[in-house]
């Protein structure tokens, strides 16, 4: 009895999965259209990035298709969710290459996602250019991989520039994101630069992403009283540490990394963030002409929301690819793959961008002010 | 009746392997032009199976609730990939007569051993101490096991620490994922339906009852517990040389939980349930992808529809690979 139950159960379950696989085996879109695949995580923990990057994206395809898109096709863009797990990431874009087969690929924001994908991009030569992830092992995958944002080196070096020349301070405490490989490598190079510079370090802590109290790391740098503390991590636990920081009488501004950079900074930090800095890819406030307009745009597009830098990379990151496409004249992944290794002095929202031999974007990083709620723009750091 | 019992695994392997050439000729370089993605989801499904059966033992069978499973999947998954990082060339050069497809294989089983041996102390280590403690107790013990693994894990420089784990050789296919779920199942049912089985379904039934019988419950519960955790191991072992790269976000304590969703989802205790389980929490969020944004939302609301009308899981108490379970 109980065993026909259950086969009943199971062959009910099975034949729903199977029905349901062979349904969605849609037919692809006809040659009319340019296909593009975008990965991200749209839920899930760093789930703003995605979706802001998402929107940049959006946008910019939508602008091109005005304009008749490229090559006299239109272009469309697949977007798959990843969750910010890294073999999601895997699932998605062997979907996107076997069964949507795009001719190219957007993505990651996350260092781990991206290197998780990575492998299978460069397996099937297919270009994968991603927006944002900083870390420098993405791109040596392979000659399939780009990236349009600076590595996480410089983004350390800016900051260590920044503190000695433009703050003029002599010591600084680290409190750095363990978890984070992102976090770790703007501190390392932190480190090497500042000291490098005649600058002192005079402590270095950690957290975990995901911790609330701080309260034992910054009690243990307010010890040291450093002048400027640097916090290379996440908007969530940045806001928190300023918090407590503040009520712990910790003075000095702190700085960080692009990481910081979400409209969800200033709503967890508050007024203890006033006059601090951060590194980032473009500001709102630049007053050139290209990002007034971007600006004006996205807002009006996304109801009066002003956008962020991963829109704004991710606005960049889908033109430099159709870009690319134009050039190659072919939306075929090998020409696409060899226009992009050529792409030089683009200009984009985020600045010049100019890939170099080892396919990483050179260009400026703006230094953000945080004032009442607003990032203003303080100065540009070249490269 | 023994020697026919042992011809099964010729008969097993033979089978694995036609799939496993199957696959390759189908999916991978054939004629399905999704092939690719279908593997993809086929393997991590069955890498689901064992980890869902292997927590059933405990889980299910066992009445110990724990909720750390996916630390032992890192750590077997780790400890493997150590293995064949460090220790690849070193096996390539000594196995230099062989042909390169068996020198692979052979690093792979020597991964796969490391890998459930180190879960499997893993969990003996754990289970010692906390398999004293009942329900709510073991539970936390085990969550805590389960971060800080993952939190050691982070701060190992050699195994790429926060940006994960790069360039393991890419050397588990359908024939050794699908030979672990055949083992995993086959072991486990086997022990499930042994006196030691019984001895396990009497603990979860009423632990002072078994003890009054002469069952040694702590020794039992520890044995039922390494077990579950070597499995997961070799299903760490067996993920890691998959997708080429381990990052501790495929580690979380929600990784535990989705596991024990799939066998509450299956039927707790049911064999066959835990492996339907495993295969509808890994099909179903794909199936979904159509619906974009709403596939999350779409996936948790069937997910409560389910437990709302089959409260006992899918299959419930019954099992097709055991027969009926337990005494009654």
């Amino acid at each position: 009895m109980k065993t026909r139950t259950a086969y009943k159960w199971m062959g009910g379950a099975l034949i729903v999965l199977t029905l349901g696989f062979l349904a969605c085996n849609k037919k692809p879109a006809g040659s009319e259209e340019i296909l593009i695949g975008e990965y991200g995580a749209m839920t899930g923990s760093t789930a703003t990035f995605g979706q802001s990057t998402h929107k940049g994206i959006t946008m910019a395809i939508e602008e091109l298709n005005a304009t008749g898109g490229v090559l006299g096709k239109q272009i469309k863009i697949l977007s798959e969710d990843d969750q910010g797990k890294p073999e999601e990431a895997q699932t998605v874009v062997t979907k996107l290459i076997n069964k949507d087969r795009v001719s190219a690929i957007l993505g990651e924001v996350a260092s781990s996602n991206s290197l998780a994908a990575a492998p299978l991009c460069q397996q099937s030569r297919i270009p994968m250019v991603t927006p944002a992830s900083t870390n420098p092992k993405v791109t040596q995958v392979g000659d399939y991989i780009f990236r349009i944002c600076f590595i996480d080196p410089f983004q350390g070096k800016v900051m260590a520039k920044f503190a000695g020349n433009s703050l003029k301070v002599k010591k600084v405490a680290i409190l750095r994101d363990i978890k984070s490989d992102y976090s770790m490598g703007l501190a390392n190079f932190f480190k090497e630069s500042f000291v490098a510079n005649g600058g002192e370090i005079v402590a270095d802590e950690s957290y975990s992403a995901g911790d609330k109290d701080f309260n034992a790391q910054l009690t243990s740098i307010k010890s040291k009283n450093p002048e400027a503390v640097f916090v290379p991590g996440y908007y969530t636990e940045v806001g928190l540490i300023a918090r407590q920081a503040r009520k712990l009488g910790i003075t000095g501004p702190l700085m960080g990394g692009d990481g910081w950079d979400s409209e969800k900074l200033w709503e967890i930090g508050g007024d203890a963030l006033n006059g601090c800095f951060f590194s980032n890819h473009y500001s709102v406030d630049d007053p050139s002409p290209a990002i007034q307009n971007f600006v004006a745009s996205f807002k009006k597009k996304y109801n009066g929301e002003s956008p962020d830098a991963m829109s704004a990379l991710g606005y960049d990151v889908a033109k430099v690819l159709v870009d690319a496409m134009r050039r190659a004249n072919s939306d075929n992944p090998d020409s696409v793959r060899l226009a992009l290794s050529k792409t030089s002095g683009y200009a984009g929202v985020t600045g010049a961008i100019t890939l170099n031999e080892s396919r990483d974007a050179v260009k400026p990083a703006v230094v953000l002010e945080v004032k009442d709620g607003k990032f203003a723009f303080k100065e540009t750091v070249a490269p | 009746m023994s020697l026919k019992r042992w011809l099964y695994i010729p008969v097993i392997l033979i089978v694995l392997g036609l799939l496993q050439w199957a696959c390759s000729a189908l999916l991978l370089d054939g004629p399905i032009r999704q092939g690719p993605y279908y593997y993809q989801i086929l393997i991590l499904a069955g890498i689901n199976i064992i980890l869902a059966v292997s927590l059933n033992l405990t889980n299910g069978v066992a009445g110990q609730f724990s909720i750390g499973h996916a630390g032992f999947f890192a750590v077997g998954a780790y400890v493997a990939a150590c293995i064949s990082v460090y220790g690849g060339p070193g096996i390539h050069s000594l196995l230099g007569f062989m042909p390169g497809d068996a020198q692979g294989a052979a690093l792979l089983v020597l991964a796969m051993i490391g890998g459930v041996l180190a879960a499997a102390l893993a969990g003996l280590v754990v289970g010692i101490p906390s398999l004293r403690l009942r329900g709510d107790y073991l539970a936390i013990v085990t969550l805590g096991f389960g971060e800080i693994i993952r939190v050691l894990i982070l701060n190992i420089e050699a195994v790429g620490g926060a940006r994960g784990f790069i360039g393991i050789p890419k050397l588990s296919n359908f024939f050794w994922v699908f030979g672990g779920v055949v083992a995993a199942i086959l072991i486990i049912r086997n022990l499930t339906r042994s006196g030691y089985g019984r001895a396990l379904l009497s603990i979860r039934e009423d632990e002072i009852a078994a003890q009054a019988m002469g069952i040694p419950v702590t020794r039992y519960k520890v044995m039922a517990f390494v077990i579950s955790a070597a499995f997961a191991g070799m299903a760490g072992a067996l993920f890691g040389h998959f997708t080429m790269y381990l990052h501790t976000n495929s580690f979380t304590f929600v990784k535990s939980f989705e596991i024990i969703i799939m066998i509450a989802l299956g039927g707790l205790g049911s064999l066959s349930g835990a492996v339907l389980g495993a295969i509808v929490i890994t099909v179903l969020p794909e199936l979904f992808r159509e619906f974009s944004e709403y596939r999350m939302v779409i996936y948790s609301l069937a997910l409560i529809l389910i437990m709302i009308f089959r409260p006992q899981g899918l299959l419930g108490n019954a099992s097709l690979l055991g027969r009926k379970r337990g005494g009654k």
